[in-house]
């Protein structure tokens, strides 16, 4: 079912236990529509790689990743063929034909579908419509960023054995950066451009219920708040949602239902990963992050 | 009414702002205009800013320029500042002294420029004079800087390593199945980043413009792996405007984007800023630092000494470059440099074209471990 205005679109996101901004669900819909690539830059834990999910899940069409790594080439991105399964094959033939081999033949029959073997991006050209994830592009080589240009920009691919595999319907793709490295202009000018910051109070426990049922209304508050304190200390690393959600979590394993200074401090753990936060943390007084 | 002007009007008004709009965002503007209601009032501004933003640091000027097209008043036409392209200055090889005659007419004049260039090297840059200083920056864009070198996770064809047995087997089927000729891989080499952060305070101010045009000069060779930062009272990114071609309009652009020449410098504070936005993400990471300053510390030293510990557990090496260490008689006694000493892998001169060659040739090494 495609949503015909953004805020269709977030209500559908929004079943999914997924709760889109007006940013966000304008952004979605419109790659939706244009259809543009969407590019998610923000802070760690704001959400980029779920709303990917999010988005397969609403518009019940499959979630095909791709994880960018340093020295990722276009064989681990797109296609490769089965080399020892096609010399095996050969063997096979040429054991079976007696000597009398026909040559045209045994190579067609090496170049088909069986020996390909289909990497994400083909995967999407050819399952579309679906939503392609291609996650931390940031950490790819530029020269990979000028292949997955090229792909993008065409919705195709031609294997030189095999012919053009064209997609019917471009699928939706949702590329997330870092920001470790710049990514480069034209790529991101193709691109529809999103920086998702962290979540506003009253949205992150709007999340933290949703995503916890068992969650009492006053710890959600309690600790969306202590994080919203805590991004505001200057941190090596401010805590994202997954960190609240993992603290929250943390409580509910205590048992917990409120959250005092105490139980603060021995769960710290699960927000701070640095000790030179946790000791800024309790610097500043773990009283006075809960409190208000 | 026709909105189309006004659209197109916001989009320039936006990129005189300084946010790079082209003529193919506009256009994803319009398009994107297109698909929503324009009756929420949300909807005209995500369109813009999904379109034609492509940075952070855009996000800021967006909502400025956006508040003040679309909220105030229809502005009257705004003047529009042209920028004119700006003539090179380019001195005569040998013309230090201006107007000293016609250098060419006389043969025997020319080992002698030679030679001026040799000594030219070695001078102090804060000592040149305007036109030495033309002549200075000539010889930095003659500069050829080679990136250092780290091993990448990719391997490539090679003679020897380990086997490849992908190549191995398809050189088998001319061979009728047998592993005649061996194929081999091994790792293959990668430009290692640098980051160059370069200090415009007041106090070096004589040395800031020759050091700019040098990161200039680094960062057009190797666009992708070279990241340039001004630290000042506040930490600028000037990679961007550095990768333009043109060293003139790249200096302008960095002058633009540093709000604070020649201020005061809190090193401590403005490096702490860098590793937070930049530095800790990825970008110091293995990376080979350089950080030019002279090390006059206004604030606190500890904290100065602090942050050059996490930098230097982030980064592959950190070389600091002081314009003053190539004094007779120096000695490292201002209390930022002081501090800094025992977290640094070098402390280079850098007030002579001679010293910032020997810095290139040291970054260079740096990358072979």
């Amino acid at each position: 079912m495609t949503p015909e205005t953004a805020a269709e679109l977030a209500d559908q996101l929004e079943s999914t236990g997924y709760l889109a901004d007006p940013g966000v669900a304008t952004a979605a819909f419109l790659a939706m529509r244009m259809p543009k690539p969407l590019f998610c830059e923000g802070e760690p834990g704001t959400g980029k790689t779920s709303l990917a999910q999010a988005l397969s899940q609403a518009l019940d069409v499959p979630l095909i990743r791709l994880q960018c790594h340093e020295g990722i080439d276009a064989g681990q991105a797109l296609y490769e063929w089965d080399f020892p399964r096609q010399l095996l094959h050969l063997r096979a033939l040429e054991a079976a034909s007696g000597g009398e081999l026909d040559v045209t033949v045994a190579e067609q029959s090496l170049y088909t579908e069986r020996f390909l073997l289909a990497r994400p991006l083909l995967r999407a050209l050819t399952s579309a419509p679906c939503v392609l994830l291609i996650d931390e592009i940031d950490r790819a080589d530029d020269e990979f960023e000028a292949f997955l240009l090229q792909v993008l920009d065409e919705n195709a691919v031609s294997i030189p054995e095999f012919g053009e595999v064209r997609a019917q319907t471009p699928p939706l793709v949702v590329l997330t950066s870092n920001r470790t490295r710049e990514v480069h202009d034209a790529l991101k000018r193709r691109c529809l451009y999103h920086w998702l910051a962290h979540p506003e109070f009253a949205r992150e426990v709007e999340i933290l219920r949703r995503r916890l049922p068992g969650i009492s209304e006053r710890l959600a508050e309690q600790v969306a708040g202590a994080v919203r304190r805590l991004r505001e200390l200057e941190l090596l690393k401010p805590p994202g949602v997954a960190e609240s959600l993992d603290w929250a979590r943390a409580l509910q394993a205590l048992g917990r239902d409120e959250l005092d200074a105490a139980t603060a401090a021995s769960t710290l753990g699960a927000v701070l990963k640095y000790r030179e936060d946790a000791d800024r943390a309790v610097a500043a007084g773990l009283d006075a992050l809960l409190a208000g | 009414m026709d909105v189309l002007p006004g659209l197109v009007g916001f989009a320039r008004v936006l990129a005189e702002s300084g946010v790079p709009v082209s003529s193919h965002r506009t256009a994803m503007y319009l398009d994107a205009v297109g698909h929503l209601d324009l009756a929420d009032p949300g909807a005209l501004y995500w369109a813009g800013r999904l379109t034609l933003c492509g940075d952070p640091d855009d996000l800021p000027r967006y909502d400025e320029a956006f508040a003040r097209w679309f909220t105030d008043d229809w502005p009257a036409q705004e003047q529009r500042s042209v920028s004119m392209p700006q003539r090179a200055q380019i001195a005569a090889l040998s013309g230090v002294e201006a107007g000293s005659g016609d250098v060419l007419s006389d043969p025997e004049a020319l080992p002698v420029a030679a030679s001026e260039t040799e000594i030219l090297r070695h001078r102090d840059i804060a000592a040149l004079s305007p036109a030495e200083r033309a002549h200075l920056r000539e010889l930095l864009n003659k500069l050829r800087p080679q990136p250092p070198r780290r091993a990448s996770l990719r391997s490539e064809q090679a003679r020897r390593g380990h086997l490849d047995p992908r190549r191995t087997l398809r050189g088998m089927l001319t061979t009728l199945g047998e592993p005649i000729h061996l194929a081999h891989r091994k790792r293959a080499k990668r430009a290692r980043k640098v980051v160059l952060l370069v200090d415009v305070s007041g106090s070096m101010s004589p040395y800031a413009d020759a050091l700019l045009r040098f990161a200039h000069v680094v960062t057009r060779h190797n666009p992708a792996t070279t990241e340039a930062f001004a630290l000042g009272t506040r930490m600028t990114r000037l990679s961007r405007a550095l990768r333009s071609r043109d060293p003139e309009h790249a200096l302008a652009d960095a002058g633009r984007a540093v709000p604070d020449w020649a201020g005061g410098t809190r090193l401590g504070e403005t490096l702490r800023a860098f590793l937070d936005r930049w530095g800790h993400r990825g970008l110091a990471r293995h990376a080979v630092v350089v950080i030019f300053s002279d090390g006059w510390e206004r604030g606190d030293t500890a904290l100065l000494e602090e942050q050059l510990a996490r930098l230097h557990r982030l980064a592959y090496r950190v070389l600091w470059v002081n314009p003053h260490a190539g004094r007779k008689g120096y000695a490292p006694v201002q209390s930022g440099i002081a501090a800094a000493l025992p977290h640094i892998d070098g402390l280079l001169a850098g007030h002579s074209l001679a010293t910032l060659e020997q810095l290139l040739q040291e970054m260079r090494d740096a990358g072979r471990s």
